[in-house]
């Protein structure tokens, strides 16, 4: 197979095996009826139920939620990096036509890096201290492909070249400690790019850095998806940013997904009443008059989930027929809420 | 790292030992002359005039005020005189040289009998967390911490001195007379002396390990792909190797002060069995370079220490 070894390792080049992406090509990344609950000594606790979505190939898809919803454990999970003992994993991760939730874990090992990629919240713990910048990028390579250390070396320069780090033949002997959190998610997301994976799972890359750099790594993010065809994944609670970036939004609320719509159509138009009240409590994107609107009461704890629609207790729009269990619904193509009610309610959206 | 940095943070660990030298050697002087009874009677002899008694004093400077005593010994030590022993009159640094070999040999095959067992256990159980391997290993591991070498030491002897007769029991030879000899008089003392080695090294080593193994940056790793055994020989090691050699360098020096009643145990004539004679029999003069030499090699080791933290570790500087 053509592998990235025949290519020039200096410019953005589209992940192997793919012909450009077109509109209603089969899905990259299909998920069906994901559930993942862990083994306590309470017993099992449920984490996510019930999740289904799919990403097609160059995509870039938001998932958003608040803290604990279950948005980076769903990203985790994906790529099968949950505790072994603990984690119970049921449904289908289709990748490819693969099963990834059942696949053998030497078999998973290959596509983790090489055919999906992560990165992560925390760029300061998430790199190795004690190893270079162009060693541990040089490693994601050589961890799939046969290269020396030189040609490892030469790809990981132009990987930190590709992610705009200046200098990158010196920074590449650089430790992560001699680098600014900014360049550390530079060097992550070079190290996760490096072997041109036809996915990306971006775990809140943005929520540890400074106000200005979360932009440009954002924009970094979009243009390299761009450029080199790669689906993203963007897990984040910033939804400016999916605004922004992404073409797809799935909101997740209580280890479920309510929502899953173009963003044009999820921000203006939400089916879910949830949706609308995250948009509602923007600063950003609500309207400038009164108080910020909010959304009463909490999340449900884990060990003690309502009935039927987990956002009933606090939902304004809540009716008799909320009390039974919520499938996702078709509003619109493409726009799935799970909402009983998606159809009849007309709900307020960002003003943009 | 820079040449010129790794130069400077020797010389600057060589600056810093001068007054750990001085103080602890001031420290044990002074407390020396704490101790109840005087050298000078002992050496008079029974029935000895105060006349004689004064006499003694003044023929080894004990008369003289207690800092130009220690200035005097200061003076002499840095110019690698330690004086002579009171008792014996054999000069101090001969005795050392005399005993110091048994006990390096004891401590350093206890040391790396400590490494050669500890270290793969640690990385047994760590690898194999929670599994009945783990629970074997951190079982040995309170064990040995919990056996008194003393103990362990009259164990050891009674079987395989005494009931196999494989090993002599007592006595220590020369590593320059007989390489084998040396060797089998000092392995069962060795062995005593490592039991809470390997224990501390099992421990620290599973400990820091686990610790790592659970870390953000190795579920990077895995993400990345990287295989268990890549990530726990390449990564993983190299991140606790500086809290291993934190281990090694503490456990070096606590091994050296237990050979002192290990070396009871295998009445081998080492640097224990020097200190405490003298000790009880107020030759200060011994028992003060004994402590400098101690002294010595602990600044010496935990030097060497700070050089490998650096070579180690990319962010200590």
């Amino acid at each position: 197979m053509a592998g990235p070894a025949d290519m020039p390792a200096a410019t953005l080049t589209p992940p192997r095996d793919r012909p450009a992406a077109s509109a209603g090509a089969r899905a990259l990344l299909e998920v069906r009826a994901l559930s993942l609950s862990f083994a306590t000594s309470d017993g099992d606790l449920n984490v996510i139920r019930d999740v289904s979505f799919s990403v097609a190939p160059g995509e870039r898809v938001g998932i958003v939620g608040e803290s604990g919803c279950g948005k980076t454990v769903t990203g985790l999970a994906l790529l099968r990096l949950l505790p072994a003992r603990s984690a119970r994993l049921s449904g289908e991760i289709r990748f490819e036509g693969q099963d990834l939730a059942t696949l053998p874990e030497r078999q998973m090992r290959a596509v983790r890096g090489r055919d999906i990629a992560m990165i992560f919240q925390e760029p300061m713990s998430a790199l190795d201290p004690v190893f270079t910048v162009g060693d541990q990028i040089g490693e994601a390579y050589r961890a799939h492909f046969p290269a020396d250390r030189r040609e490892a070396r030469a790809r990981a320069i132009a990987a930190l070249a590709e992610v705009g780090i200046p200098a990158p033949e010196r920074r590449c002997d650089d430790y992560p400690h001699q680098l600014s959190g900014g360049m550390r998610q530079r060097v992550m997301i070079a190290m996760a790019l490096i072997c041109r994976p036809k996915l990306l799972i971006a775990d809140e890359p943005t929520t540890a850095l400074d106000v200005t750099v979360q932009s440009q790594i954002t924009d970094l993010l979009q243009r390299l998806s761009e450029a080199t065809g790669t689906a993203l994944l963007f897990i984040t609670h910033d939804l400016g940013v999916v605004a922004e970036t992404c073409t797809r939004m799935i909101t997740m609320y209580a280890g479920e997904v309510v929502e899953d719509a173009p963003v044009d159509a999820a921000l203006t138009r939400p089916g879910h009443p949830y949706t609308s009240g995250l948009l509602r409590s923007l600063p950003g994107l609500s309207a400038r008059r009164g108080a910020l609107p909010s959304i009463p009461g909490r999340v449900p704890s884990l060990l003690a989930m309502p009935p039927g629609c987990r956002f009933q207790p606090r939902c304004g729009h809540a009716a008799v027929n909320c009390a039974s269990a919520q499938p996702l619904v078709e509003r619109a193509p493409s726009h799935r809420v799970r909402c009983c009610r998606a159809r009849e309610l007309t709900l307020p959206g960002a003003v943009r | 790292m820079s040449l010129s940095s790794k130069s400077a943070v020797i010389g600057r660990r060589l600056v810093q030992a001068v007054p750990v030298l001085v103080l602890s050697t001031f420290i044990v002087f002074a407390l020396l002359k704490l101790v109840p009874g005087d050298v000078a009677v002992t050496l008079a002899g029974d029935n000895a005039s105060d006349a004689r008694i004064a006499e003694i004093r003044h023929l080894y400077g004990l008369d003289q005020p207690f800092l130009v005593q220690y200035g005097a010994w200061l003076w002499k030590a840095l110019h690698g005189d330690l004086s002579h022993s009171l008792l014996s009159s054999e000069a101090v640094v001969a005795s050392i040289a005399r005993c110091l070999p048994h006990t390096l040999l004891v401590v350093v095959l206890a040391m790396a009998l400590a490494l050669l067992i500890g270290i793969p256990l640690g990385i047994a159980a760590a690898s194999r967390q929670d599994s009945w391997l783990d629970g074997l290993v951190m079982t040995i591991a309170s064990l040995g911490v919990a056996v008194p070498n003393f103990w362990l030491g009259m164990l050891l002897v009674a079987l395989f001195a005494l009931d196999l007769n494989w090993l002599p029991a007592t006595g220590a030879v020369s590593l320059s007379q007989s390489v084998g000899g040396a060797l089998s008089h000092a392995i069962l003392p060795a062995c005593a002396l490592a039991a809470g080695g390997i224990a501390e090294v099992a421990r620290q080593l599973r400990s820091s390990l686990v610790e790592i193994l659970h870390s953000q940056q190795v579920r990077t790793l895995h993400a990345k792909g990287l295989s268990p055994s890549a990530i726990l020989w390449r990564h993983g090691l190299k991140n606790v190797s500086v809290n291993l050699l934190t281990v090694i360098s503490l456990l070096f020096n606590r091994l050296l002060a237990a050979t002192v009643v290990v070396e009871a145990v295998f009445a081998i004539p080492g640097m224990g069995g020097l200190i405490v004679n003298a000790a009880i029999h107020r030759d200060f003069p011994v028992v003060q370079g004994v402590v400098f030499v101690m002294v010595l090699i602990v600044v010496a080791i935990n030097l060497v220490t700070d050089i490998l933290y650096n070579l180690l570790d990319p962010r200590i500087a």
